[in-house]
């Protein structure tokens, strides 16, 4: 018993007894969550999830910024009136590429996971200029201002790299033309027209499938990209990615 | 430090922990029993859990977690908790699918079950747009009036729930595309003020009579393939009728005057996919009978 007999020497050294709390205190956190880096089956393995395109990207950081979250949260859990409501589950190959999840479960709001294509994109931009002009009980904060905001992107090249760090798999092609993929998803017939096929193909290929990816003028504005049709591409995107068709909800490695 | 022998303070009667801080001793006061007991409870329960339950994560490079002798999981359940929903609802499901359109309208119990069905449904998905009890809005038509741009009949309610409007990624959605005339530059803004005027005393308006007669040619050629000669609309286009002062975007000089320019080509999402046959026909029938049903 000579270690217990010998506490007297951490309790009297403030740094040792530091050292030996962050060690115990650690353990936990790492029982919990180092097996998860690891496990085959954290991810589901499924067809058709696609780094978002820039557009879509710059949608989510406004998304992010405008604090949607606080209200809305982007995870259908699996519960029998929550698949009624909202549609399949929530899977977590849904957000390998979120950085930040928007996971949650306070809704002041809808849940938004599976809100991509549930109504059109004129509802999405009307509802955000005067929420209540089309839901009188809502209690939603306009966003009119976001149709008078030009996007911003100069950056967009090393937001993407900035992903491709953390692990988005954002190939040099896709860093190299986002700005004219940004023109394309949101002006494909006239500024973006020269970089609608580069967008297509090399999104659509890394999703493995057609139709995932939408370009049209989002906010009723075609003269001007603005940060309201970044926000809506984001919006009709949701949850639309993974095809349900082949995935295999009852092999065991996707059970929880 | 002799811990072996016990010290035992004389006061309270209770053993110390035989540390002396400046001659202050520590009481060793023993936890309270029922504290303990439940202490152990929880650390036998925890066993049982991990046999149970999935919980243990395999060490790297041994695939997945322990998934417990009871094989639990939550997606499981939710999968045979919405199959119990379904089965629950069978019965009367069937019989709405077994039926047409018409004779769930007009069989009493099939009808209270179909609209009570609707209600809901629509109240989640529909309601969004086309506001509460189909009250509609700017850009939104109202359902439940007698106004119907498509078809108000039973089956072409439930043709617009299936395939949408405009609705990219179903070749069979209702479609037609009114020209952008002023921001495509199809027409001078002249002309586009003169047909303004022209919709106007169509729509029996106050307007500019001389204007109006100037665009009576260009209205001829542009639009009356779709609006009709006298402006009635053509439902198989989805084309307003314009003279009967019904307007979806509005009837003001302004606003018609926008919907040249820059062209109205709204969309509804299709709905096959995302509701069942069922949930279709009880929403038509909803539809139906919210006021105008044709």
């Amino acid at each position: 018993m000579g270690l217990m007999n010998n506490h007297g020497i951490l309790e009297r050294h403030s740094l040792l007894l530091t050292i030996g709390i962050l060690v115990v205190v650690s353990i936990g956190g790492i029982i919990q969550m180092a097996p998860l880096m690891y496990m085959d089956n954290t991810i589901e393995k499924v067809d058709g999830m696609r780094p978002y395109t820039p557009l879509e990207l710059k949608g989510r950081d406004i998304y992010i910024r405008e604090g949607c979250y606080v209200c809305h949260s982007q995870m259908v859990r699996p519960l029998r009136d929550e698949v009624e409501r909202y549609g399949h589950y929530s899977l977590a190959a849904e957000s390998m590429y979120d950085h930040p999840f928007q996971w949650g479960s306070k809704r002041t709001g809808p849940d938004l996971a599976r809100v991509g294509g549930k109504y059109s994109a004129e509802w999405q931009v009307d509802h955000l200029i005067d929420p209540r002009a089309l839901v009188p009980e809502s209690i939603m904060p306009p966003y009119a201002f976001l149709m008078d905001k030009k996007l911003k992107y100069d950056g967009i090249e090393d937001r993407l790299k900035t992903e491709r760090l953390v692990g988005v798999p954002y190939s040099d092609e896709m860093i190299e033309n986002a700005k004219g993929h940004i023109l394309a998803q949101a002006d494909p017939f006239d500024k973006g027209f020269d970089y609608y096929d580069s967008l297509m193909a090399l999104y659509e290929e890394e999703a493995g499938r057609e139709g995932t990816v939408e370009a049209r003028d989002w906010d009723g504005n075609p003269d001007e990209i603005t940060e309201m049709d970044a926000l809506v591409a984001y919006l009709q995107m949701t949850g639309t990615l993974v095809d349900f068709s082949t995935y295999q909800a009852g092999d065991l490695s996707n059970r929880r | 430090m002799a811990n072996d022998v016990k010290d035992v303070d004389s006061h309270s009667g209770t053993e110390t922990t035989g540390h002396s801080w400046d001659g202050i001793k520590e009481l060793n006061t023993p936890l309270p029993r029922w504290w303990l007991i439940i202490w152990y409870i929880t650390i036998v329960w925890a066993v049982i859990y991990m046999i149970f339950m999935p919980a243990i994560p395999a060490l790297p490079g041994m695939g997945t977690n322990t998934p417990g002798i009871r094989g639990h999981s939550d997606r499981a359940l939710v999968a045979e908790a919405v199959a119990d929903l379904k089965a629950a609802r069978t019965e009367q499901s069937a019989s709405l699918l077994d039926a047409s359109l018409e004779e769930i309208e007009t069989n009493r119990e099939l009808q209270q079950f179909a609209l009570a069905m609707g209600e809901s449904l629509f109240g989640d998905n529909c309601a969004t747009c086309h506001g509460a009890g189909g009250r509609g809005a700017i850009g939104y038509p109202i359902l439940a009036d007698d106004v119907w741009l498509w078809d108000g009949t039973l089956d072409g309610i439930e043709y617009t729930l299936r395939h949408g409007i405009r609705h990219e990624g179903d070749p069979d959605t209702r479609f037609s595309l009114m020209p952008r005339f002023g921001r495509d530059g199809l027409l001078p803004s002249e002309e586009i003020d003169n047909l303004t005027q022209y919709v106007l005393r169509v729509s029996g308006q106050p307007h500019d009579a001389e204007a109006a007669d100037a665009a009576a040619l260009t209205y001829e050629q542009q639009c009356s393939t779709c609006h009709g000669a006298d402006g009635r609309g053509d439902r198989l286009q989805g084309a307003p009728n314009l003279t009967d002062q019904e307007w979806l975007y509005g009837g003001t000089e302004d606003a018609i005057h926008a919907t040249i320019y820059n062209a109205r080509n709204s969309h509804m999402p299709a709905w096959q996919d995302r509701l069942d046959d069922a949930s279709i026909k009880a929403l038509a029938v909803y539809v139906h009978t919210l006021g105008g049903g044709e």
